[in-house]
């Protein structure tokens, strides 16, 4: 530790920071622009300056930049200094020179660093008189809008989008006194993290677009800490609703999780919680009208159930509460698991191997700090996508490593950069097709998941010789795996991340095999796998039969009844099976929150509440069980699906769910039932948490509108809403303080009302929350025993008139709930097949033709993209999105011959 | 004795005084510019409504009775898409004023508004919409902020410059 002295006060602060981050961990204000946590200083923006003094005589001192200043022991410093402040002054004002008299129309008021600095600073009045600089805005697609008369010239968004996410269509034009922030041209960023320069922009220049079409100031959010639900990782996010909607969704800081940013997918997928095609009420198809009130739709639940034999089918996008409740609801042994197959068993897996490893399973944040990463089989842009943005950060660790040894702080990010260059330290992706990270790669590989898994094998062999060789591998993929395997050995931390979104086994036990040889050598090495949905490791932690075996017991009379939650089945299981499926059920009972296929067929649905209307526990793909919480009062008869399978289960007089109350009750019951969630009660406070006898408010102490804002359906206020699930309050009374690091709905310090505010919240600058990061790792680690998969897979082999489905995702487009938000919408492919020039022109097909094929019966025709990137013999498929209907893949297709279109031509007879 | 002479005395002379009661309604009271009454949306000198719905009215109000949600329309112009003032909480502090950035709502000499009906004192836009810019005339706030509107296009605002070239290469 060294010791500071600022204003004459010593403090013990960790040596290697700047100032300025020891400033701010100290708690001191001390306003910045250009710095960011997470990217460095470049000394850019003159705002954090302060007074340096040689020694304790020293009264004159020197300004220097805090940003750039290491922090050195018995360094003296005063922000206070008069200078310093009046510098700080004088910059504020030239920057301020040609910002907009906007602040009443602009998105960013309320939440803008700009304003806390310039409050900060004590510049409150402008005595600049004459004209303005301004600019033409530009069109950036369907999420951010731009107003780039508000720059201030910090950097920050190319920095961020160039540097850190690697995007290429955003950058700095012009010169001097008007330089320009924007694209070549108009159109759509497309960069998978655009939204993060929202938050990245300490002014309004870039804001969000969704937030625009119901705008509302951060102040008047009701706001709630939640966890998205849009892809495997459980990124931490702030959800914030205002009459009735929810408007916004902001990224919520986790030291081990997501850090400071989150994706597109997470920011802007929020919308189909607002959707019009949500279900609002209960809905029994046999009454008229259908829509039925909560009690009238249990009450006939109740006269159907009461005799009938029910199977549960539940969901990975499900809490655990909810699941565990129908579990109970149903019995164990007629509970399945509303996943496909294919899934089930990888997921399975996934969380086989994540027990029994010895490697380290790592949270996603440290993914950053590994100096080798081995991907096999994901596309991480499309399926885990904030997880490509830590890897991305990897590659840098190597070169970084120079910076050390050149004696310059790791944060001093331009000096960085410029001794680094584009050097890239150990990446190597096997992927099915191209991947965004491929261009930080040292050695990409785009095969079939047969070949990777044996690329996988072959470097695992060369680790370790307790994992089976293989046999007749091609000269070139040999060399491949000589070189990652040296790469992976020679690294302090190496990374093997691999996942289910190749469909295949023998891949994932690739990855575990060799994370397995590696840890035999290496304490440092760390795995990740990702799974498809939000909680398909905690459905999988829970267990329950296969989704095939619920269709037997309709099929074999063995059940009358099913209760589906929160499930659409005709994403999970082949069409003509579900639709039989549904047809032989007597009752079909479907909890969910939109009107889909599924529930069109059902006899009675019930509305079921978002992630944003109920309260629940979900497990990521590392295992950790992250809470999340209701952000606004359920409107109409929206509940918890927990809730509801509570209320059907006392309506059956159900010996297990009787007792049941709250969210409490279900969790406390779930850890006692099950070893392996021994600890889910540590994941959040209890709904009895109280500080100073107060819960903790969802509402910020300037919250407006409360006696107005209802007063058009009665001028009497009603009583505010009550939680009986969560220490949250749905008012602005409670506690002010900060509360505990899982609970926190939203950061805010006095002084610092933007995003910026986290800092407060962090033990030190860009570090843990305090007390701890939310969340609790149900995986105890190191695993007890694993063993070697030996099952190598055959080579890939191409199949006249057969091409081999491999799935391909998007992340727009791919994931069920976020496709409903226009804007995701906007950005999400039509749907096709890829395949490579070389079958295009076996099959007489060039791109846009349809192509015709079938597998396992069912027929496809789409139309067909070339790319290159697929192997021969392969098609590419891109799963879950609109207008591709389910099919169990990977497998092979039967191609139909491509008529030629002469035939079709009406033949003119002269 | 005699204070009570002297009391009658001037109570007496109290019936020769200048009245301070004045016969309401019949008589209406004087009321000054800046007399704290009902509050009302003004326009701006070309009639577009000056409302561009920040909110900071309702963060102001220090009994919350005041709700709106901001709203565009296709050229970028902002207004209130409703607005809400729950009279039977206002307080009259006009707080709401002071915050207004864009002189848009007004407390105006007028106090007739009692009603039998609570319900009757949630003004909606519709209520207070005045086709008026109120005490402040001449004040066009889009015509300082930087944003363009229909009608008025980057840099054509009070003391802007044209827009910046990019592409130019002049020094």
């Amino acid at each position: 530790m060294a010791t500071i002295y600022i204003d004459n006060v010593p403090y013990e602060v960790k040596p290697g920071k700047n100032l300025l981050e020891a400033c701010l961990t100290l708690g001191i204000n001390l306003p910045y622009f250009c710095w960011h946590p997470a990217m460095g200083s470049v000394g850019a923006c003159r705002q954090c300056a302060v007074k340096v003094f040689k020694d304790e005589d020293d009264t004159k001192g020197r300004l220097i930049m805090s940003c750039m200043e290491p922090v050195r022991d018995n360094i003296r410093l005063s922000v206070d200094e008069p200078e310093a402040k009046e510098f700080r002054e004088h910059v504020i004002e030239w920057l301020m020179t040609n910002h907009p008299h906007d602040c009443a129309v602009c998105d960013e008021g309320g939440s803008c660093h700009l304003q806390d600095m310039t409050v900060m600073t004590g510049h409150n009045y402008r005595r600049y008189e004459y004209k303005k600089r301004t600019y033409q805005n530009q069109y950036l697609g369907p999420f951010l809008n731009h107003e780039m008369n508000r720059c201030i010239q910090c950097y920050r968004c190319v920095r961020f989008y160039k540097d850190y996410a690697g995007g290429h269509d955003l950058d700095v034009f012009a010169a001097h006194n008007h330089v320009y922030f924007g694209r070549h041209e108009n159109g759509v960023l497309e960069n998978e993290f655009s939204g993060n320069l929202a938050e990245v922009c300490p002014t309004g220049v870039f804001t969000d677009k969704t937030l625009k079409q119901h705008y509302t100031r951060k102040w008047d959010l009701t706001m709630a800490p939640s966890v998205c639900q849009h892809c495997s990782l459980g990124c931490n996010i702030s959800a914030g609703e205002r009459y009735g909607s929810l408007r916004q969704i902001t990224s919520r800081y986790n030291g081990e999780v997501n850090g400071y940013f989150i994706c597109d997918r997470g920011r802007f997928g929020y919308e189909f919680v607002n959707s019009p095609a949500r279900i609002r009420k209960a809905l029994v198809r046999t009454h008229l009208p259908e829509a039925v009130t909560k009690d009238v739709a249990l009450q006939e639940i109740w006269g159907e159930l009461r005799q009938a034999r029910i199977i549960g089918i539940g969901s990975p996008r499900a809490s655990l509460e909810s699941n565990f409740a129908l579990k109970a609801l149903v019995g164990e042994e007629n509970f399945h698991v509303g996943e496909s197959e294919n899934d089930h068993d990888l997921v399975d897996l996934s969380l086989k191997i994540l027990q029994d490893t010895p490697a380290r399973v790592i949270s996603m944040r440290e993914a950053e700090s590994a100096d080798a990463v081995f991907i096999l089989g994901e596309d991480l842009t499309n399926t885990a996508p904030m997880l490509a943005l830590f890897v991305r950060q990897s590659v840098r660790q190597k070169p970084l490593e120079q910076v050390v040894q050149a004696s310059i702080p790791l944060w001093q990010d331009a000096a960085a950069r410029e001794l680094v260059q584009d050097q890239t330290g150990p990446l190597f992706i096997a992927s099915i097709a191209a991947t965004k990270l491929d261009e930080v790669a040292t050695a990409i590989c785009h095969a079939s998941p047969d070949a990777i898994a044996r690329l996988g094998f072959s470097v695992a062999s060369l680790i370790s010789q307790q994992s089976p060789a293989v046999l007749h591998l091609l000269e070139e993929e040999q060399a491949m795996a000589h070189q990652i395997s040296q790469a992976l050995l020679a690294a302090k931390k190496p990374l093997i991340i691999s996942g289910c979104s190749s469909g295949s086994e023998a891949v994932l036990k690739a990855a575990a095999n060799i994370a397995a040889a590696l840890a035999e050598k290496n304490g440092g090495t760390g795995i990740m796998l990702t799974v498809p949905e939000c909680n398909s490791l905690g459905l999988a932690m829970l267990g329950g039969h296969k989704l095939e075996s619920a269709f037997e017991a309709i099929q074999n009379n063995y059940a009358d009844a099913v209760i589906i939650l929160e499930n659409n089945l005709y994403r999970v299981a082949d069409k003509s099976v579900v639709e039989n499926f549904l047809a032989k059920a007597k009752q079909v009972i479907v909890l969910d929150h939109l009107h889909q296929a599924t529930t069109d067929k059902a006899t009675i649905v019930l509305p079921a509440g978002t992630f944003a209307e109920a309260d629940g526990t979900l497990v990521n793909n590392e295992g950790r069980a992250q809470r999340f919480y209701q952000v606004y009062p359920n409107p109409e008869d929206i509940q918890e699906s927990w809730r509801w399978l509570i209320q059907i289960g006392k309506a059956l007089r159900n010996p297990s769910l009787t007792n049941w109350e709250n969210l409490d009750d279900i969790t406390a019951a779930l850890a006692e039932a099950d070893q392996q969630f021994k600890g889910l009660e540590a994941v959040a406070p209890p709904a009895g948490f109280r500080i100073a006898g107060q819960k903790i408010p969802r509402e910020s102490h300037r919250y407006s509108g409360r006696t107005a804002m209802l007063a058009n359906h009665n001028v009497s206020e009603p009583k505010p809403p009550e939680d009986p699930d969560a220490p949250l309050s749905f008012t602005m009374e409670g506690y002010r303080g900060q509360p505990p690091s899982s609970i926190i709905p939203f950061f805010w310090s006095p002084g610092w009302n933007s995003m910026q505010s986290v800092h407060k919240y962090q033990e030190e600058v860009g570090g843990h929350l305090r007390h701890g990061d939310p969340g609790v790792r149900l995986i105890n680690q190191p695993g007890a025993s694993f063993h070697y998969y030996a099952e190598v897979p055959e080579d890939f082999k191409p199949l006249h008139h057969h091409l081999f489905l491999v799935p391909l995702y998007h992340i727009f487009g791919s994931e069920e709930l976020s496709i409903i938000s226009p804007g995701i919408a906007e950005r999400a492919p039509d749907p096709y097949v890829a395949i490579c020039t070389e079958d295009a022109r076996a099959f007489q097909l060039e791109a846009g033709k349809v192509l015709e094929f079938a597998v396992n019966k069912q027929i496809f025709r789409l139309p067909v993209k070339i790319n290159d990137d697929i192997t021969k013999g392969t098609a590419g498929l891109p799963l879950g999105l609109p207008g591709v209907p389910y099919e169990e893949i990977p497998a092979w297709a039967q191609i139909f011959k491509q008529e030629t279109t002469w035939k079709h031509q009406p033949q003119i007879i002269s | 004795m005699f204070s009570i002479l002297r009391s009658m005395g001037l109570t007496f002379l109290h019936a020769f005084h200048k009245r301070d009661t004045i016969q309401y309604p019949e008589e209406k009271a004087k009321l000054f510019p800046r007399w704290r009454g009902r509050i009302v949306l003004t326009r701006d000198p070309d009639m577009g409504e000056r409302c561009v719905g920040c909110y900071l009215c309702a963060a102001a109000c220090p009994v919350d009775c005041i709700s709106l949600q901001a709203t565009e329309d296709e050229t970028g112009r902002r207004y209130p898409e409703f607005f809400r003032i729950n009279f039977s909480r206002c307080i009259f502090c006009g707080f709401c004023e002071e915050a207004c950035p864009t002189y848009a709502i007004q407390l105006i000499p007028d106090f007739e508004m009692a009603e039998y009906n609570r319900q009757n004192l949630v003004y909606e836009k519709k209520d207070l919409l005045i086709d008026s810019q109120g005490k402040y005339p001449g004040y066009n706030y889009y015509k300082v902020a930087g944003m363009a509107i229909g009608g008025k296009g980057k840099g054509e605002a009070i003391n802007e410059n044209p827009p910046v070239d990019v592409k130019s290469l002049i020094p």
